[in-house]
C-alpha cells in the first residue's frame, strides 16, 4: 500500500482507494496505466493550464447528448474512451474546479457505463494550484483505445422522476444537497446566481437538507474524515448506510459530489443520483413540494 | 451609440473566431494581458466589490475631467474568465465618458464569451460591466 493510500485509510473511508492525493498524481504523471482527466465548469481553465498529460472532458459537450436532455449513449461513450485512451485496466483520475463538482459528475457518468476503475483527486484543481504544482498548456495527443462498452445502466446509480415519486411511498431517504435558501424555497438557484431555472421553490417532501459543501474542508477542498461525514449524514440527517437513498440538487452535479461521498467514502449500499433534480421537479405539474 | 472604439476592436477580434476552441485561446490570450494589482496599490473594499462574481473582483475608477478609466482586481487565481473580462474592460473603457459607458449593452458578455456561459458566470461577468457603469454614474 502506498503512503497516500494510508492517508485515506487513516481517515476511515469505506473505499479509501477511490481517492488519490496531489502527491500521488505528481508521482504518477508518467504512469501509462493512469489517465488524468480534468472536468470544469469554466471552459477557459483547462486550456489556461492543467496537470501535465491531463485530458479534458467537458460536461456539456462530452457527457451530455447535444439535443435531448440525457447522457451520451454507449457508442458516444466508446468514442470518448478512445479519445482519452481509457481501458478498464487503466485508472482514471478525475479532478476539476468548483471543488470537484464536475469531476464527480464525470466519474458518476462513467459509472453509468460500468467504468469503475476511477478515482477523484482529493482537493481537486484548487489544491493542486495552491501547492504550486506544475501546470501546462500542452494538450496531450489524442489517444486511441478500443473498448467493448456496456449499455448505459440507468437503474443502479441513477434515478428518474418516477423513481422519486415511488420513493416517496417507500421508506426511502432523500437528500437535498442545495443551499438552505434553495431548500426552503426562498431562492430558485444558489446564492449569487440568477434566481431562475424553476417555476416553484422548495424541496421534495421528506428530503433532508445537507448542502454538499459540508462534506469538504473549506480551506483546501479535501474531504472530511469518515467520522465527520458519519456525524453529518447519520447523526444529523438520520440517513443510514443500508437506506435506499436518492440525492438531488439543481441539475445533478452537486449531488454527484454527495453521491460519491455516500457511496465510496461512507460505503452506503444503495445511492442514486436524481439528475433531473430541481430543474425538473420544480417545473413538473402536479408533483408534491414542501417548504 | 456605438461601442467605444477599443472595446469594439476586442469584439471584432473575437467575432473573427467562430470556432469555440479558437475563441477560448483568444480569451486566454486576453487573460494573459491582465496584471494583478497588489492590495497596497489597489485597496479592496465592499463598495468596489462586484456582486455575484465568484472570482472576487474589485473595480477601481479613475476620473480625468469628464472621462473615466477602470482597473480591476481579480483575487481568485482560477478566475480566468474574469481576468479576460478585466483586460478587455481595462483597455476597452479607457478614457470613455459616462454616456459612452452607459450605452454599452450588457449583451457584450455573450459576444465575448459565447452562449455556453453558465448562468453564474454570466451574472458575475455582466456585473463587472454594471459596477463600472454604476461607479461612473456616481462620480
Amino acid at each position: 500500500m502506498s503512503e497516500t493510500e494510508s492517508i485515506f485509510e487513516s481517515r476511515g473511508y469505506a473505499y479509501a482507494n477511490k481517492l488519490v492525493s496531489t502527491e500521488w498524481v505528481a508521482n504518477n504523471l508518467n504512469n501509462p496505466d493512469v489517465i488524468i482527466v480534468e472536468s470544469n465548469e469554466d471552459a477557459l481553465l483547462y486550456p489556461s493550464g492543467h496537470i501535465p498529460g491531463a485530458y479534458e472532458i467537458d460536461w456539456t459537450r462530452d457527457l451530455n447528448d447535444p439535443l435531448q436532455r440525457d447522457y451520451l449513449d454507449s457508442e458516444q461513450f466508446e468514442k470518448l474512451l478512445s479519445r482519452i485512451g481509457a481501458t478498464p485496466s487503466k485508472t482514471i483520475v478525475f479532478y476539476g474546479d468548483k471543488n470537484n463538482w464536475w469531476a464527480a459528475y464525470a466519474l458518476w457518468v462513467f459509472e453509468l457505463f460500468g467504468f469503475t476503475n476511477t478515482r477523484l483527486l482529493d482537493g481537486g484543481r484548487i489544491k493542486w494550484m495552491k501547492e504550486a504544482r506544475e501546470l501546462t498548456r500542452q494538450i496531450p495527443e489524442i489517444s486511441s483505445a478500443s473498448n467493448s462498452v456496456n449499455e448505459r445502466d440507468d437503474v443502479t446509480v441513477r434515478a428518474f422522476r418516477n423513481d422519486v415519486l415511488n420513493h416517496l411511498n417507500t421508506p426511502g431517504k432523500l437528500i437535498d444537497v442545495r443551499s438552505p435558501e434553495e431548500y426552503n424555497g426562498t431562492r430558485l438557484h444558489m446564492p449569487d446566481y440568477p434566481n431562475e431555472g424553476a417555476t416553484r421553490g422548495g424541496h421534495i417532501p421528506g428530503a433532508k437538507s445537507v448542502p454538499w459543501a459540508r462534506a469538504i474542508n473549506p480551506d483546501d477542498g479535501t474531504f472530511k474524515t469518515a467520522e465527520e461525514l458519519k456525524n453529518l449524514y447519520q447523526n444529523e440527517a438520520q440517513v443510514n448506510p443500508n437506506d435506499d437513498v436518492i440525492v438531488y440538487c439543481r441539475i445533478g452535479e452537486r449531488s454527484s459530489h454527495t453521491w460519491f461521498v455516500l457511496k465510496y467514502l461512507l460505503g452506503y449500499s444503495k445511492v442514486r443520483n436524481y439528475d433531473g433534480s430541481w430543474t425538473e421537479w420544480g417545473n413538473l405539474v402536479g408533483v408534491p413540494i414542501e417548504r | 451609440m456605438a461601442n467605444p472604439t477599443k472595446l469594439q476592436e476586442y469584439l471584432d477580434t473575437l467575432a473573427m473566431f467562430p470556432d469555440r476552441q479558437d475563441r477560448i485561446e483568444t480569451l486566454i490570450g486576453f487573460a494573459d494581458e491582465y496584471k494583478h494589482p497588489s492590495r497596497e496599490a489597489f485597496p479592496r473594499d465592499e463598495k468596489s466589490k462586484v456582486p455575484g462574481c465568484e472570482s472576487e473582483v474589485y473595480v477601481r475608477l479613475t476620473k480625468t475631467e469628464d472621462r473615466f478609466s477602470f482597473g480591476y482586481a481579480v483575487d481568485n487565481p482560477q478566475g480566468i474568465s474574469a481576468m479576460a473580462m478585466a483586460a478587455i474592460l481595462t483597455a476597452g473603457l479607457e478614457n470613455c465618458t459616462a454616456q459612452e459607458i452607459n450605452a454599452i449593452d450588457d449583451q457584450i458578455v455573450f459576444e465575448i464569451f459565447g452562449n455556453e456561459l453558465s448562468m453564474g458566470k454570466n451574472l458575475g461577468l455582466t456585473n463587472m460591466l454594471r459596477v463600472s457603469k454604476h461607479l461612473a454614474n456616481l462620480s
